[in-house]
């Protein structure tokens, strides 16, 4: 199935691609058909600039638990930023 | 019919890629035909959401193998260009291609055919969400001679499903179908479902329209598709056996 899923956020960063880093300025998150993965659909993160073409992309599928694992991960380090950007110091997600 | 050519046959194809005109500008399209002057029944090939991608050059080929003419323009084409991935990220990261646009590429495709060596028959056939705009264009152009719908997802969709490029469920559209159509769908699929494949039989049996729907209970999405988990061989073969014989009796050999 087409789900049409897709969620685009604009972000400052980089991601190093085929040819080396770039400049992202979107990263879209998306549950769709998978390409690289066996799995019929996937949770789809792309980081992309889309200035420079769709070839400006980095490109990662995961299953849905894997997902849920990327996001707890996420979570706790930002958490964890958070902490030292507050000055607690110290603090690690892991 | 698969593997029915006799081997004394000097039988080739011409496949490459083209620009046609299409609105404003040109886009590209891939078209395949078999070998010689024609003319040759003829079919607007309309590429899945994954892309104007490999497995869709191979079923251009594969339908030309047998003696159609297709088609095949790249809705994605006014997107960018890169890898078939990279721009279908790029294009389902902007909510699709636009009905509209997809329309009027499908006409403008069917158009190109005409200055072709065609016998003035010309079908319109898709998988997944060109499933979808097969039905969309032969519904809203009424210029197509049959159409084959592969598990097309969102024929059948609710109104708080529409999107600006996506405003209107092609089953709204069932009065204006003037073409028989086949339908061949996954009984495991989740798009269509099967109760989504339901409505649309009933709506066009509703409409007196010509249509012959297949269903196959072991398979899901995209089940033609070998290179993908989802390929079934039986039912892919018993679906490519349908499809050849729809195409045959509505373009190849009409009224025979």
């Amino acid at each position: 199935m087409c789900t049409t899923i897709s969620t685009t956020v604009p972000v400052t960063g980089a991601a190093k691609g085929g040819a080396g880093w770039f400049p992202v300025t979107a990263a879209v998150v998306g549950f769709d058909h998978a390409t690289g993965s066996a799995a019929e659909h996937a949770v789809l993160l792309d980081f992309v600039d889309p200035d420079h073409g769709p070839g400006a992309r980095v490109a990662v599928e995961l299953d849905l638990a894997a997902g849920r694992a990327l996001l707890v991960a996420l979570e706790a380090v930002l958490a964890a930023a958070d902490q030292v950007s507050a000055g607690s110091g110290g603090a690690r997600a892991v | 019919m698969w593997n029915s050519f006799l081997t004394d046959e000097r039988r080739g194809l011409v496949a490459e890629v083209t620009s046609i005109p299409a609105g404003d500008d040109s886009i590209h399209a891939y078209v395949a035909r078999p070998d010689g002057a024609g003319p040759f029944p003829a079919v607007v090939l309309v590429h899945h959401m994954p892309g104007w991608d490999e497995i869709y050059r191979e079923i251009g080929r594969r339908l030309a193998d047998h003696g159609y003419l297709v088609i095949s323009p790249d809705l994605y084409c006014r997107y960018g260009h890169g890898t078939p991935d990279d721009v279908a990220a790029a294009v389902r990261a902007r909510g699709g291609v636009p009905d509209d646009e997809v329309v009027a590429i499908c006409a403008a495709a069917r158009d190109w055919l005409r200055s072709q060596p065609t016998n003035g028959r010309v079908g319109i056939m898709g998988s997944c969400s060109g499933g979808r705009h097969a039905v969309l264009a032969a519904c809203r152009t009424g210029s197509f001679d049959a159409v084959v719908d592969l598990w097309g997802g969102g024929v059948v969709a609710a109104p708080e499903d529409a999107t600006p490029q996506r405003p209107v469920a092609p089953i709204e559209l069932t009065a204006d179908l003037n073409a028989p159509l086949l339908g061949i769908f996954g009984d495991l699929d989740s798009s269509p479902t099967p109760a989504e494949v339901d409505r649309h039989e009933a709506e066009l049996a509703r409409h007196g329209k010509t249509f012959e729907f297949h269903r196959y209970p072991d398979a899901g999405h995209g089940f033609f598709y070998y290179h993908r988990t989802a390929y079934r061989p039986e039912s892919a073969m018993d679906g490519w056996a349908k499809v050849f014989a729809f195409l045959h009796t509505h373009l190849a050999s009409p009224g025979s």
